[in-house]
């Protein structure tokens, strides 16, 4: 099989890119201004959940294709973990072929409209352009183009479906219908497997539909990719808990060779401080969840969710900026984060927390949580915080956070979301025993191929690295999906 | 999928619901519960399986009407189906020859009971079954308990059925009578509370079966937490069934109370929109 490296270099001497090489001097395209992504007001959008970025137009999408320099050694593709060929793609921006530009992402990225969303561009990609690293400017905005290319197909309504190999009847299991279970899903699929996915929760999609909210990833974008992907012939199967429903067994009995488990993340975390089990204390799993997957917020929904006018939330990742504006959208008068370390030391994405901060969210940084108080019916009324400052660098590289010894003092909230993080999974390790895991509760995986101690299981995504990005874990299901098809391939050469 | 087999009411707000689920049948034990979604709008909510069928492929549900979610489904009828369902899930019940084992149920609690009673049954103890409820139309699934259990105690709060008393008075009486080794006790949490007080008092392990709010019902949430000697757990995949004596009883009753504004108002809303239909 070829290798990332060979199937990118190989397109780029092609007759039409080397002529749109030459249609502008390197001097021209590098003095060019990189685009500005459009977005909606910040007052207006913090009461509202429509999506805050518009996303770029066609004329700034071409404009922005012609800053790529469509470089001999092009860096930006080994900060992608799923092996996009970024400049091909980019490429067929310039020459005006946008979905000619969403069949080239779709080649090695099931779910090009959520990727161009919600990757950390800045830290992958874009971080190992050309620009970035040589010129000392702003990287080609490769995740704007990633989204308007696959935006551009959507709306065509001319959405091609990747080629699919002959189908080989050869059945394998996808534990989890989240971004590896997908990313696992949709390159089997093309290799001409029988995938059928089992999902837990009564929709698809896994956090891209019960975490991540709809101000930042709509749903109807979610399930236009999972469409595609059962035009593929991908299977999917709700209500059903591999472990649970049936087991390994069962399902090896009925036919599977192989199982990819991408189960994902499991149990919150919480900080084990006093009063955490009051009435308006949420993990951000269940605040989100409640919102997003149940739609709490509309009337005609029977899930409920408390209103919080003063809301807290504890954390500096990702999910600690999707609660905390999602509480603002709720109408909170006041919505706070509490981040035990500095604004530089977030794990959040830049642009999510400049999102935050310009739709007028306070930042408390070098606070901490210490204890919680809550009125007669027991709900949370009362937050006490402690101030804290940077010591040495911990194991993380970051700045070990130390309490300062008699700040503390008391805030009002009457909701408080919890955002420390998830550990794994517990179901799919406790229905087998003999599944080799960390002491931190991930499977144990051999990276190369994401095969586990059992020879036909294997893994991806939060359930192996405990907690990750969206693509990372898009990233382990198509390696996964690359070590299933060898063992699958030696397992029938061998009978 | 999900269609209602069966439907019998027990009393006015009781009933019991056959459905079909083929996978379910064959793999939930006693202690089990399921998810269901009634539908595109609805919310989830646990119910704990009262019994199954893996030839039928059916398992059995006992439902009282308490908010929105449980009176759409007590309206729903025989043919009817439901649009999620999910399950079998929590941790089953750790069955053993315990020796006499003293099980007590109030309310709907007892449908939970029943597997509970059955599987220590056909485990060879000697099983003692409290069968309590307000009056006497609230005492359900009678013969079936008969069925399992070497004997049955059924207490009434007005002495309509039975003797008239509390659960726990039942209780009590049995254990002065006869050494128990191990008690299980399921229903409302005041219920459980004062029934692991009873048994406390004589040492008697007892377990009891939580039933909190929850959301996804998968270890995902955490709404369905509560502090189990002195450590939080997640009722969905720790539980449902924990050490009576280790429960802060306090704690799940107002984690219970959560939603209770939201919930009345809600049911308000309901009964005013069938009214309105009627």
């Amino acid at each position: 099989m070829e290798t990332i490296a060979e199937y990118i270099k190989k397109g780029r001497p092609d007759a039409w890119r080397a002529e749109l090489r030459k249609s502008m001097k390197a001097k021209e395209r590098t003095s060019l201004e990189r685009v500005v992504m459009p977005e909606q007001d910040p007052n207006v959008r913090n009461k509202n959940i429509e999506e805050v970025n518009f996303g770029i137009t066609e004329e700034m999408a071409v404009v922005e294709a012609h800053r790529c320099l469509d470089c001999p050694e092009p860096t930006c593709t080994i900060g992608c973990p799923v092996g996009i060929d970024i400049p091909h793609f980019i490429k067929k921006i310039e020459s005006k072929d946008f979905l000619g530009a969403a069949a080239v992402i779709k080649q090695t990225n099931a779910l090009p409209a959520v990727c161009g969303r919600v990757c950390p561009q800045e830290k992958q990609c874009e971080l190992q352009c050309f620009y970035t690293q040589k010129l000392h400017k702003p990287a080609i905005a490769i995740g704007n183009l990633e989204r308007f290319a696959a935006d551009y197909e959507r709306n065509s309504g001319k959405m091609s479906v990747p080629a699919i190999a002959e189908s080989n009847g050869i059945k394998v299991a996808v534990v989890g219908s989240g971004p590896s279970g997908l990313a696992a899903a949709g390159d089997l699929a093309k290799m001409g497997y029988d995938v059928t996915v089992f999902e837990a929760l009564h929709e698809i999609g896994g956090v891209l539909k019960y975490g991540i909210p709809e101000f930042r990833l709509p749903n109807d974008i979610v399930d236009v990719e999972i469409e595609n992907m059962r035009k593929m012939g991908v299977k999917f199967r709700t209500d059903f808990i591999v472990g649970k429903t049936a087991s390994f067994e069962d399902l090896r009995e009925q036919g599977y060779q192989a199982f990819f488990v991408g189960s994902g993340a499991g149990l919150p975390k919480f900080m084990n401080i006093p009063g955490e089990n009051f009435n308006g204390i949420f993990s951000s799993n269940e605040y989100l969840t409640r919102i997003n997957l149940m739609k709490a917020a509309y009337d005609d929904y029977d899930t409920p969710v408390l209103e919080g006018k003063n809301v807290a939330v504890v954390g500096g990742g990702n999910t600690a900026m999707d609660s905390v504006r999602t509480s603002k959208r709720l109408g909170a008068k006041r919505s706070m984060i509490i981040y035990r370390r500095s604004i530089e030391e977030m794990p959040a994405r830049v642009e999510e927390v400049h999102h935050a901060q310009a739709e007028e969210i306070e930042f408390m940084n070098l606070h901490n949580p210490v204890e919680y108080y809550a009125d007669e019916n027991g709900r949370v009324n009362r937050m006490r915080v402690q101030k804290m400052e940077l010591g040495e660098p911990d194991a993380s590289g970051r700045r070990r956070p130390i309490p300062i010894e008699g700040s503390e003092f008391d805030i009002d909230v009457d909701l408080v979301v919890v955002a420390v993080g998830v550990s794994p999974n517990p179901i799919v390790p406790a229905s087998l025993k003999d599944l080799k895991m960390t002491d931190w509760g991930t499977i144990v995986v051999d990276k190369e191929t994401m095969q586990s101690s059992i020879p036909d299981i294997f893994a991806g995504g939060d359930i192996v690295r405990g907690g990750a990005t969206v693509i990372l874990a898009m990233g382990d299901g198509r390696t996964a999906a690359v070590g299933i098809d060898q063992y699958i391939q030696e397992k029938v050469k061998a009978n | 999928m999900n269609k209602i087999i069966e439907k019998e009411f027990f009393s006015e707000n009781v009933a019991r619901l056959v459905i079909d689920a083929p996978d379910i049948a064959k793999s939930r034990k006693a202690g089990h519960f399921v998810i269901i979604r009634l539908d595109e709008k609805g919310e989830r909510i646990p119910l704990t399986i009262a019994d199954g069928d893996p030839e039928k492929g059916t398992i059995t549900l006992v439902v009282q009407k308490v908010g929105v979610t449980s009176a759409k489904l007590l309206a729903m009828n025989e043919g009817d189906e439901i649009l999620d369902l999910v399950g079998p899930l929590g941790k089953a019940t750790h069955i053993d020859k315990f020796g006499t084992v003293l099980c007590a149920g109030g309310g709907v609690g007892v449908a939970p009971l029943l597997p509970i009673v059955k599987a220590l049954h056909e485990a060879g103890n000697r099983v003692i079954t409290v069968l309590a409820g307000r009056n006497k139309d609230l005492i359900i699934m009678e013969d079936e308990m008969r069925k399992y259990s070497d004997e049955v105690v059924i207490m009434t709060d007005d002495g309509s059925y039975g003797k008239q008393g509390l659960v726990t008075a039942g209780m009590e009486e049995v254990i002065k009578r006869e050494k128990v080794d191990k008690s299980v006790v399921i229903g409302p949490a005041i219920m459980m509370k004062f029934g692991s007080f009873t048994t406390k008092k004589y040492n008697i392990p007892t377990e009891v079966s939580l039933n909190t709010i929850m959301v996804d019902g998968t270890g995902m949430c955490g709404a369905c937490r509560i502090s189990v000697g002195g450590k939080t757990k997640f009722v969905c995949v720790d539980g449902p069934e924990f050490d009576a004596f280790q429960v802060d009883w306090d704690q799940m009753m107002t984690r219970m109370g959560a939603y209770k504004t939201e919930e009345h108002e809600a049911y308000q809303k309901y009964l005013e929109t069938v009214q309105t239909e009627a």
